[in-house]
């Protein structure tokens, strides 16, 4: 049987035994420098503008007034949350996408609070049954995927998907069902008149007030979310669980148990998210009120390896193009979804550099060696 | 013989896997005609430099030949073409497809099963094999998935037949009826390699035998001029006693009931058929049995694991009263203040996690103690180091994770967590797979010390000359049954075989 | 009473780009790969045709010549398929060369794709420095969604089986194809393996690198012309961004929902198709505007329904492909 000899494969690939913290660290930060240069370019090529110039652009949109600054840090704080909010889910290896039908039931219910109970009762005890409202609907809209899951191994990866549709048109219902005034197919702003319900601006009348409660929220919850995963026992059985149902069952972990525990805070999360932005930033209800921060978190969240503290630096990057392309769109009439083109790419190198952490390519030389 | 051109040329070769030699200058031939063995510990680099021939890992270094030729072997598909074919350990099909379609998997040309079916059966009417072509995969026993193996090996014309561990799944009658086949390969000059650790085997099957040891090539002899000691002397590399150590039992003392214990798996087959035995104190128990008729569902019943459908485990103290363990998972029965030690199979993928580091397993029997919310870190990180000193674990530190020890290291942490906490029963299953003959020594040590400290300890074992010089008496399980309990001292090999065979072991 | 002869050419027309969707999905996910990209893919398959067709209406109109029924269909098609298949290449070089996460590259593939399609939607004419208000490719467009002449003579069974435009049979095509392919072809064979088993494909000497590609960019051009469909033909020709909503998404539930079957699929999008648009033929009066929103939940609970029964019956044949989401390493270990 004879048989020419074929080419030596010329790439070799082998998976890596470690690599320092700071080298892993480098090739990131390599990736999102390669990323924005990219970015830049293409910025360059659609708006004639020369890249510094750009990112010049951007930077006024993100922090060129002190009120700018101001929303670039809540909008971050809101994608923190939903990021932070799946990360347990996510450690567990339970793969909820459903962040964003959590974050709209969790608005649902606050709204619903809001708007029948609003000036019935006192402003304390409105906002906590909101607050109690918005946790338990979030929640219980996570764990219906997560029973399934525990019950029948379910794929949650798409159940939680369907789940934020029928979410979606249950707040459509609702918007309807409230909508003010009638035909309008909007509830407007909810207690405009008397504030019930709002989320109290914090630190009397400087120009922050209005932001702070959120980013004061995202702050506790992520130092709080750090505790939880690195050191409690919660915790710890979320990663063994995640690493290996088997392992957890060995030692008799309640694998049931803990998924739906974890999931139920991961909904939680996401129901405050909701009342933030119904109770504090909004004051209404719509539909496209997460605006698809509920995938978005799941990059940033996946991103970070599920490190809340690296989750703030992803969220604020994410935020800064968004926030910045918008104004390079809007200097220039382009459309607002130019920053998700910049997001993409961005998110495309991220993604791609991780190959080079975990694995190693050597190159063949020569062929045989004699 | 040296004139003879091989079938198979193996110049130089190395392979590296991290830090890791798998294989290194690896010099090696096989004739047609020629059934050899490929022999060497676990560990050795024998299913490594396998894989290099059949393409699924590419060397690193050096050069192979077939027939005379320098060829380049860089996909399964190359080794086909080559007439290369190799049954893997873990049987390398597709569940939801049939035989048929496993078998002309990956072949070119239009799909006809039809013809297919036809060409199958007149390869398993050449040399006996059973095959149903229509039936899916997962409805197959592992026998007949390892005879779909080899057919689809044969139907794609091999000559040169690689054969990783085939008796390791199978029972004496069907090794036989495999050695018979093969002997019939041979006669039709095929090039046959067996890699194997199981000296009769070598002895009663091979004509040449090659052995490998920490990925080096040793040497070869002819089989009929060589003898078990010679060969586990290059296997080995140094004279080893094969003699382990057996106390008598100190006042043994019932520890645990099994009555009538009865345990079906999820889709419903019977795999513990009314099981009856008692395992006492300062005793090993050694359950012998082809591997898969029940000896990880009677470990997992016992520890808690496994719903049953019958019967009682009753954990004995030594007063005589007892308490039942069945409906009652694991942390349930440490509540009850039975102390329990269990070391799985599947080390890895149950005993420990292997992400985590030494500290962070250590913590896993340990981490619900005390009432705080947060986990206690110092007390699993003195436990690792303990360990790590008292057991000579081979590790770069405390907070290496675990995937990246070797076998035996793997195993001697997680043997040191679960006898810390100084167990009354200590379950083991398959304590030594996978381990070089040191490692081994060490755990069949470490075991005897339990014994000797009064643990009731109950030893699943594949080695049957390791659970006759270990175990005080032996269980033999076939099929889900007890087979017989016989004693360890006085037991002899073929009466267990056959007991591995047919419950009572009779004729 | 619901008149049939008007719902069921709603329903297809409505099913159609969930149809393409599905179908590059299915072929997908028999690779195991879980492309959540297929939204973002299809907007990209749409735009790219729009911009095709766009560019040449342009020229038409600068040259004033007459449009040509061929040029009018292959330029978008073209560009629609290159758009597509760019975007499965993307995918398949990040989650199979090198081996990222499935469902995070997908849903980056999606914000982008989603991103893409309405900036250009957006900004084409701008960009372009084109002398017209709004995207309306009617020239183009009208190839797109003639139907067979004699359609309307032949009354209800005209409307019903006649009245679509060419990407409609098409689609229906690809997906019988499809599940021959499948089920048949030992192409179909060595794609099922590769999904199910890739260290058995491998070993067995398939290429599953290549049949990860192939499948994956074959099912992106697929789904792209769902989006080509969506805009050309059931639009006429007008883009308005985010018209194209959440199809995508529905489009990856009925995968789920026909247990990766595209000759189910031929009729399960038709299916939601209708589901989609029921709550038009639904009388709910002006009083309760509202429960209309509730029947268009009924696509998503259904999907929801099937996905929980499939998962208790647990029945092999119906389960998705075992290696889906994994990424595969021969050398791993």
């Amino acid at each position: 049987m004879m048989k020419t000899r074929k080419h030596e494969p010329l790439l070799h690939i082998v998976k890596r035994d470690s690599m320092s913290y700071k080298k892993a660290v480098l090739i990131r930060i390599a990736a999102i420098v390669a990323a924005l240069v990219l970015c830049a370019i293409i910025t360059m090529v659609v708006t004639g503008q020369n890249p510094i110039s750009v990112y010049g652009t951007m930077g006024v949109g993100a922090f060129g007034t002190a009120r700018k600054t101001w929303v670039t840090f809540q909008n971050v704080s809101i994608l923190l949350l939903i990021s932070l909010a799946l990360t347990p889910a996510f450690k567990m290896r339970f793969w909820n996408i459903g962040g964003e039908g959590q974050v709209l039931m969790g608005g649902l219910a606050a709204a619903a609070v809001m708007l029948k109970l609003g000036d019935k009762i006192p402003n304390p005890i409105l906002i906590a049954l909101m607050t109690l409202a918005a946790i338990l609907a979030g929640g219980i809209w996570s764990v219906i995927p997560a029973l399934f899951k525990a019950k029948w191994n379910t794929n949650e990866t798409l159940s939680t998907l369907m789940m934020n549709y029928i979410a979606t048109q249950l707040v459509a219902f609702f918007t309807v069902l409230w909508e003010m005034p009638k035909g309008s197919g909007k509830i407007g702003i909810i207690n405009q008149n008397t504030n019930a319900g709002w989320l109290p601006n914090i630190g009397g009348e400087f120009i922050g007030s209005k932001y702070l409660l959120t980013i004061i929220v995202a702050t506790l919850i992520t130092a709080a979310m750090f505790i939880y995963l690195a050191f409690s026992k919660h915790g710890y059985e979320i990663a063994v669980v995640g690493e290996s149902v088997n392992t957890a069952r060995y030692v008799g972990i309640k694998v049931e148990k803990v998924i739906i525990r974890t999931v139920f805070l991961s909904g939680a999360i996401c129901g405050i998210v909701g009342l933030l932005l119904v109770g504090g930033i909004n004051h209404t209800l719509t539909t496209t009120m997460a605006g698809g921060q509920g995938f978005t978190a799941v990059m940033v969240s996946w991103l970070a390896k599920f490190n809340p503290i690296i989750m703030i630096f992803a969220s604020l990057l994410i935020v800064f193009l968004s926030r910045g392309a918008g104004e390079v769109a809007t200097n220039f009439s382009l459309n607002q979804s130019f920053s998700d083109i910049l997001t993409g790419i961005i998110l495309f190198f991220i993604i791609g550099c991780e190959f080079f952490i975990r694995y190693k390519i050597t190159f063949r030389r020569g062929g045989h060696k004699k | 013989m040296s004139d003879r051109i091989p079938a198979v040329k193996l110049q130089n070769i190395s392979k590296h896997f991290g830090p890791v030699a798998a294989n290194s200058h690896v010099n090696m031939d096989i004739f047609r005609g020629e059934i050899l063995s490929l022999l060497g510990e676990n560990g050795s680099g024998k299913t490594t430099l396998m894989n290099m021939l059949s393409g699924i890992y590419y060397p690193d270094e050096g050069e192979i030949f077939v027939d005379g030729n320098p060829v380049t072997i860089a996909s399964p598909r190359d080794a086909f073409d080559l007439g290369i074919g190799m049954v893997h350990q873990h049987f390398k099909l597709v569940d939801v497809l049939t035989a048929a379609e496993n078998i002309v998997l990956g072949l070119d040309g239009k799909l006809d099963i039809k013809n297919a079916t036809k060409k199958i059966r007149e390869i398993c009417d050449k040399y006996g094999f059973e095959v149903d072509p229509a039936q899916k995969i997962y409805d197959m026993s592992v026998s007949q998935k390892q005879t779909v193996e080899i057919v689809k090996v044969l139907y794609r014309g091999a000559e040169i037949l690689i054969l990783d561990e085939p008796t390791a799944v199978l029972t004496p009658q069907e090794t036989e009826k495999l050695f018979a086949v093969l002997r019939k390969m041979k006669e039709d000059n095929k090039a046959i390699v067996i890699i194997t650790h199981k000296m009769h085997e070598v002895e009663s099957l091979s004509d040449r035998v090659a052995v490998l040891r920490k990925g080096e090539y040793i040497g070869d002899m002819i089989t009929k001029e060589t003898n078990a000691e010679e060969m586990t002397n290059m296997m080995v590399g140094r004279k080893v006693s094969l003699n382990i150590k057996r106390p008598d039992p100190v006042n043994p003392k019932d520890r645990i009931r099994v009555r009538d214990l009865t345990v079906r798996s999820e889709d419903g087959v019977l795999k513990l058929d009314n099981i009856n035995f008692t395992a006492r104190s300062g005793e090993i128990l050694g359950i012998a049995g082809i591997s898969g008729c029940g000896q990880k569902e009677l470990l997992e019943a016992i520890a808690g694991l496994q719903p049953v459908e019958t019967g009682s485990i009753e954990y004995v103290e030594d007063d005589g009263s007892y308490e039942q363990l069945i409906g009652k998972d694991p942390k349930k029965i440490r509540d009850m203040g039975v102390s329990l030690s269990f070391v799985p199979e599947d080390r890895l993928g149950m005993g420990l996690v292997g992400n985590m580091d030494l500290a962070e397993n250590m913590m896993l029997r340990s981490f619900e103690n005390g009432s705080s919310p947060f986990t206690d870190r110092k007390a699993p990180y003195e436990l690792a180091k303990n360990v790590v000193e008292e057991l000579d674990v081979v590790t770069p530190g405390i907070s290496t994770p675990v995937r990246r020890l070797s076998g035996g290291n793997v195993q001697k942490v997680l043997v040191g967590r679960e006898i810390a906490s100084a167990p009354k029963v200590l379950l083991t299953a398959y304590a030594v797979r996978g381990l070089d003959i040191n490692s081994s020594y060490t755990i069949y040590d470490l075991i005897n010390k339990q014994k000797e400290a009064g643990v009731a300890v109950i030893f699943v074992g594949e080695d049957l000359d390791v659970l006759m010089e270990l175990s005080d008496r032996i269980l033999v399980l076939c099929g889900g049954k007890v087979s017989g309990i016989v004693d360890g001292r006085t037991a002899d090999r073929a009466q267990i075989g056959l007991m591995m065979t047919r419950v009572g072991g009779s004729k | 009473m619901i008149n049939l002869a008007l719902l069921i050419p709603k329903a297809v027309v409505q099913g159609i780009p969930l149809l393409y969707g599905s179908t590059g999905e299915i072929l997908t996910e028999k690779s195991g790969n879980l492309n959540l990209g297929i939204p973002g893919v299809m907007y990209v398959g749409a735009i790219s045709g729009v911009i095709g067709a766009f560019f040449y209406e342009q020229g038409l109109s600068k040259s004033g010549a007459q449009p040509n029924g061929f040029l009018a269909i292959t330029i978008p098609m073209l560009c629609c398929l290159l758009g597509s298949l760019l975007m499965g290449l993307l995918y398949c070089f990040l989650t199979v060369t090198l081996r990222a996460n499935q469902n995070v590259t997908g849903l980056a593939m999606t914000t982008f794709g989603v991103g893409f399609g309405n900036f250009f939607g957006g900004s084409l004419i701008k960009i372009s420095g084109a002398d017209v208000p709004s995207i309306a490719l009617s020239i183009t467009s009208k190839y797109f969604s003639a139907s067979l002449p004699f359609a309307d003579k032949l009354g209800w069974f005209g409307s019903i089986f006649l009245s679509y435009g060419f990407l409609a049979y098409l689609a229906i095509l690809i997906a019988v194809f499809a599940a021959i392919v499948l089920k048949k072809t030992r192409t179909g064979l060595h794609l099922r393996a590769v999904g199910e088993n890739p260290a058995t494909a491998d070993s067995a000497g398939i290429n599953v690198t290549m049949f990860k590609y192939g499948a994956t960019c074959i099912g992106c051009m697929i789904a792209g012309l769902g989006g080509l469909y969506y805009v050309m033909d059931y639009a006429c020709g007008v883009w308005s961004n985010d018209a194209f909503g959440d199809r995508g998404w529905l489009a990856i539930a009925l995968v789920i929902f026909t247990i990766w079957k595209p000759d189910i699929a031929i009729f399960a999008s038709i299916l939601f198709g209708g589901l989609y648009i029921v709550y038009l033929y639904i009388p709910t009066g002006m009083e309760h505007m509202e429960l209309q929103q509730l029947y268009k939940m009924i696509p998503y609970v259904v999907t929801l329904i099937v996905l929980v029964i499939t998962s208790m019956r647990n029945k092999r044949e119906d389960q998705p492909p075992a290696s889906l989401g994994l990424p595969y390493f021969r050398e791993e270990r």
